[in-house]
């Protein structure tokens, strides 16, 4: 049921996802199958952490378990790594607390 | 949904449930021996250990002083569709109105009985009038009515507890696909943890049915927000970088992931039971100022609350492995981490850890939990059942009940 099936390192959590996670640690020069596809990693992932599921474009959505987590700052090729430097979140938060620690917005 | 899904449910055994005077029907028949102040714990205690391996089950809440919250939650549990009928144990002189909660008992045609310690003459004779009372009325709910029970009459919860970082990638994206499929049956569905939803508001709105519900849903967690802020707790700081977590969004959907894809029917708070089939989330937090801490002490707060809102069953995901049953309702222990699995697969009754070795998907698992939930409603026990768990806990808070814009249908 996973389509990139004969991965051996990366979990698709959701059908709407475009990021897939690191189940085993990556290394440089490491091989893999995403969506049919083989990527060659160029650096050092560690699990848990996020990789593209293909390319995404800058300002585009990153998805994963099927809820937008933000948006990608520049363009990810399939296979990078999605972190601090290419991913950035969309919220904006609506609340804060005043110095008596009273809710305002 | 896949097709070996559909052809699971449409197979499915045909369940019987203990038909309750109100129509909705349980999954077991329980009596509850409920203590309604500490003083009379003990005499509770005692009753029901008399009754080990029997579906005795103990209740209460400590507290002497009076919280409208509390009395609620007696009130519901004592009438949840598993619970067949239900002695009280009052010390005598506690201000938890056990006349009410008896008479609410007994209009509902439950066997329900209140042991007053200090009228019956103390402990001893407390215990054997219990136990007497008890040994009775198991044998009055042993005539309680069966029908067959449609998954659409189900109600399932959910909570996470012992969480670690595999929680959010394979134990809880699970439980989100079961409840798809449960969904989809016409089961009504509850997730809650409001407090770690913060960055999603907006995701979560969107999927109200009604804008009004929407603009509620987004409250509830600006409420959780400022709550927790009050109490000091850190919860809402970025998430941890190092462990992969780039958004404060993303840390959040850890917990949020449980609640699947489908619509969201209705905000409720603790003792308002769906009345119809959807996604429901529960408000845990209280309203008003902060008075009683934290929201929640523990897991089994949580899980009480959800009993009191109907659930049959709870879907409990952890990492760390936790252990913890409930009384009234069966809680069914799924595994996020592989390695915890293997080292306490006795309390664990799904492996969601082989996500995490690609040796299922997350929709098989869900499939598998799916099953699960029809084996437990079936009858078949959960394994924190089956050791014997039947944690509870109940504590002071306050709430205002729910707006007109909470429950569209």
């Amino acid at each position: 049921m996973q389509t990139e099936g004969k991965s051996r390192k990366l979990l698709r959590i959701h059908r709407d996802d475009n990021v897939l996670i690191v189940v085993a640690p990556i290394r440089p020069g490491d091989r893999d199958v995403i969506d049919g596809r083989e990527v060659v990693f160029t650096e050092s992932i560690a699990i848990g952490h996020k990789v593209a599921a293909g390319d995404i474009k800058a300002a585009e959505r990153v998805y994963k378990c099927g809820v937008p987590i933000g948006s990608a700052k520049e363009m990810i090729p399939g296979g990078a790594h999605i972190h601090l430097h290419n991913l950035k979140s969309d919220y904006i938060a609506t609340y804060t607390l005043d110095k008596d620690h009273v809710f305002v917005k | 949904m896949s097709s070996s899904s559909n052809s699971r449910s449409n197979n499915s055994p045909t369940l019987q449930g203990f038909l309750r005077s109100d129509g909705r029907k349980g999954i077991r028949n329980c009596i509850v021996v409920a203590y309604l102040v500490e003083c009379a714990h003990h005499v509770a205690r005692e009753i029901v250990d008399s009754f080990k391996a029997q579906q005795v089950h103990l209740i209460g809440f400590g507290g002497c002083y009076p919280n409208a919250y509390a009395d609620r939650m007696m009130n519901k549990l004592c009438t949840h569709p598993n619970v067949g009928g239900a002695l009280l144990l009052s010390l005598g002189c506690e201000s938890f109105n056990r006349h009410r909660l008896e008479e609410n008992i007994a209009k509902t045609g439950r066997p329900v009985s209140t042991v007053v310690i200090q009228q019956t003459g103390g402990t001893r004779k407390s215990v054997d009038a219990g136990k007497t009372w008890v040994e009775n009325a198991l044998r009055q709910i042993a005539e309680v009515p069966r029908a067959p029970l449609r998954v659409d009459e189900l109600v399932v919860g959910t909570v996470c507890g012992g969480s670690d970082a595999t929680s959010g990638i394979s134990a809880n994206p699970a439980v989100g696909r079961a409840f798809d499929m449960l969904v989809k049956q016409g089961a009504a569905t509850i997730f809650e943890e409001t407090g770690e939803m913060i960055g999603l508001e907006d995701v979560m709105s969107a999927r109200a049915i009604t804008p009004e519900l929407g603009h509620e849903l987004k409250r509830s967690v600006e409420k959780a927000a400022y709550y927790y802020k009050q109490m000091g707790h850190a919860s809402f700081a970025p998430g941890n970088a190092e462990g992969g977590l780039t958004t404060i969004e993303e840390k959040s959907i850890g917990a949020y992931c449980k609640s699947g894809d489908s619509p969201i029917s209705g905000l409720i708070k603790p003792g308002d039971i769906p009345r119809r089939g959807g996604l429901y989330l529960l408000d845990v937090v209280p309203d008003g100022e902060p008075r009683f801490g934290f929201p929640n002490i523990n897991d089994n707060a949580e899980i009480a609350e959800l009993i009191a809102c109907g659930s049959h069953v709870i879907l409990f995901t952890t990492g760390r492995g936790s252990v913890v049953g409930s009384a009234i309702s069966p809680v069914i222990k799924i595994c996020a981490n592989p390695e915890t699995y293997e080292r306490m697969s006795d309390d664990m009754d799904i492996n969601a850890g082989k996500i995490l070795r690609l040796e299922a998907s997350v929709d098989e698992v869900g499939e598998e939990i799916y099953g699960k939930v029809l084996d437990v409603a079936a009858g078949t026990q959960s394994c924190s059942e089956s050791l014997g768990h039947q944690e509870f806990v109940l504590t002071y808070k306050s709430f205002e009940p729910i707006g007109p814009a909470c429950l569209p249908v």
